[in-house]
């Protein structure tokens, strides 16, 4: 224990900064040489713009107002949509996971529907909803329902339940039970299932943003496409990126806080 | 190790002696399916007493156990503790397995403290002193060792001074040196705080060393009802200890010996 501990708190201070470096040297290089190649002309503006046209259009377009409009858009209907979906799936996950007989009642409903591509929604959604915002956090909220709602529900069903018959031995009320074991036990596994949801919560937005759109980072983009304009078409794919990464990085805190006893956090 | 009777301002863990259950087990029966796993079992077991139940495994020893803690229900006959028949769990008696289910979410002392209501703080780091693991109150389970791990275990099981302390081989999983360690931690607490004790073993040498009497059950049935009436703490080297102990293997694994003549310790033998 002390061994991993000390391996683990001293690395990142003693080895900097070289080791830290290392990561970064082949992205960086990528990026020099495509910057070289497009200032040659090598590589058409119509292909791929060069890197520092992007950082150009990115300035631009914020001082214009205009990308922090439309990344709020998407943030908003990816937040709003994944809130619904979620809540629905852990609720759901929840009450079967701890209920055998809505497990019974539920379950074969909903992996029959999981087995639905909910993509190929689209048409029908469009039918449903219209082309505006319902029919977007509609498909956001059922892409991101699934990985949350299975997660949750295995996370429960794969509880030791050696556990469960000491918390009754030890004298604890069914609410003392959720609180202390049922629902710390699935804990890991519901924030897995977190993670793929969000994974899902962009894509879904990605291909609702670029079908039918007034506003948003794929609106921007299939607006740019058409007036041939890569950069801020390059500059909406690396803010998708973005978002993607700060939404794995907040799980990532979630598990630093919620689960500081786990092994993966290296105690 | 002292007996406590003040902590920390608390009276509550005054040593009541005679604190310890009464057990009377009558024509006890379960059986799961159709499978006989205990049949017709007669067994008393007075206050403070410490019980210890051998045989191989399958036996139905843990089942006997299971029943005392009330995880399961007889099939037939009764279980009467202090004179009033047992029903449901039982909430005088705590349980240490054979894993420690400890929950590795929790620290080492919110484990102890698991379902105490008042002070719970302050109990839990007395069960914690008491098991000598009163300095790492703040560790996650997963940082201890697997004998750390069932101090933990026992003194969860002790925080809420049980009179019935029922143990289902807790030191099964462990190797010797620490066993023979947990053997003399428990047999110490069980000295101060006068609980009555059962211990379900496959360990002859366990068994003697900390029985008042030993119990061989033998497919469902007692068949050696053996008091242990040397003194403690118990010397495992002595010739008395040898000769109990190949009296009771032999018993389970039904050997013939040649009669010894007189032995140095003859030990009442009251099968049933």
């Amino acid at each position: 224990m002390q061994i991993a501990q000390s391996k683990t708190s001293a690395s990142p201070w003693r080895l900097l900064p070289l080791q830290q470096l290392i990561p970064w040297i082949v992205p960086a290089g990528l990026i020099f040489v495509w910057q070289v190649l497009s200032q040659l002309g090598l590589l058409s503006t119509r292909i791929l713009p060069a890197p520092t046209a992007i950082v150009q259009a990115a300035i631009q377009l914020t001082l214009s107002g205009e990308l922090i409009a439309n990344v709020g858009i998407s943030l908003y209907r990816a937040l709003v949509g994944f809130l619904i979906g979620g809540s629905i799936g852990f609720g759901l996950g929840l009450l079967n996971g701890i209920s055998p007989i809505a497990e019974r009642f539920l379950d074969s409903t909903v992996q029959m529907i999981r087995n639905i591509p909910h993509l190929a929604l689209i048409p029908l959604v469009i039918l449903w909803f219209g082309i505006g915002d319902p029919a977007r956090l509609f498909l956001v909220a059922l892409g991101v329902f699934f990985p949350i709602y299975i997660n949750t529900f295995h996370g429960i069903r794969s509880l030791d339940p050696n556990l469960l018959e000491m918390g009754e031995v030890y004298g604890l009320r069914p609410r003392e039970l959720f609180w202390t074991i049922i629902l710390p036990g699935a804990l890991p596994s519901i924030l897995v299932g977190l993670r793929y949801a969000l994974g899902i919560m962009w894509v879904t937005l990605i291909v609702a943003e670029t079908i039918a759109a007034n506003s948003g980072i794929g609106y921007m983009a299939m607006n740019a496409r058409e007036f041939m304009q890569t950069d801020v078409v390059v500059l909406s794919i690396l803010m998708y990126a973005l978002l993607g990464k700060l939404a794995d990085s907040i799980v990532r805190v979630l598990e630093h806080w919620w689960l500081p006893w786990h092994p993966s956090q290296g105690i | 190790m002292m007996t406590q009777i003040e902590y920390q301002g608390m009276s509550i863990h005054s040593v009541k002696y005679e604190n310890g259950a009464r057990l009377k087990i009558q024509n006890l029966s379960k059986a799961f399916g159709d499978f006989q796993v205990l049949k017709d079992i007669n067994l008393e077991v007075s206050p403070g007493e410490f019980v210890t139940v051998v045989g191989k495994s399958g036996c139905g020893k843990s089942t006997l156990l299971r029943l005392l803690g009330g995880l399961d229900q007889p099939t037939q006959g009764q279980i009467y503790q202090n004179g009033q028949v047992l029903q449901g769990l039982n909430r005088d008696a705590r349980v240490m397995f054979q894993d420690s289910r400890l929950l590795p979410w929790r620290r080492v002392l919110d484990n102890v403290s698991l379902g105490l209501k008042h002070q719970a703080q302050q109990q839990g780091q007395w069960a914690l002193d008491q098991v000598g693991l009163g300095d790492r109150p703040q560790q996650w389970i997963m940082q201890l060792s697997g004998g750390q791990r069932q101090r933990v275990a026992l003194a969860r099981a002790l925080v809420s001074q049980p009179r019935l302390l029922l143990l289902d081989e807790p030191l099964g999983a462990l190797d010797a040196l620490t066993r023979i360690g947990m053997q003399n931690l428990i047999e110490t607490l069980w000295q101060e705080q006068r609980f009555t004790a059962l211990l379900v073993t496959h360990d002859v040498e366990e068994a003697v060393c900390l029985g008042d009497r030993v119990i061989v059950i033998e497919e469902g049935n007692i068949t050696l009802n053996l008091p242990i009436t040397l003194p403690r703490p118990r010397d495992t080297a002595s010739v008395p200890f040898a000769e109990l102990k190949v009296q009771i293997l032999d018993r389970i694994l039904k050997r013939q010996r040649p009669p010894v003549s007189e032995p140095a310790y003859t030990a009442p033998l009251f099968a049933t």
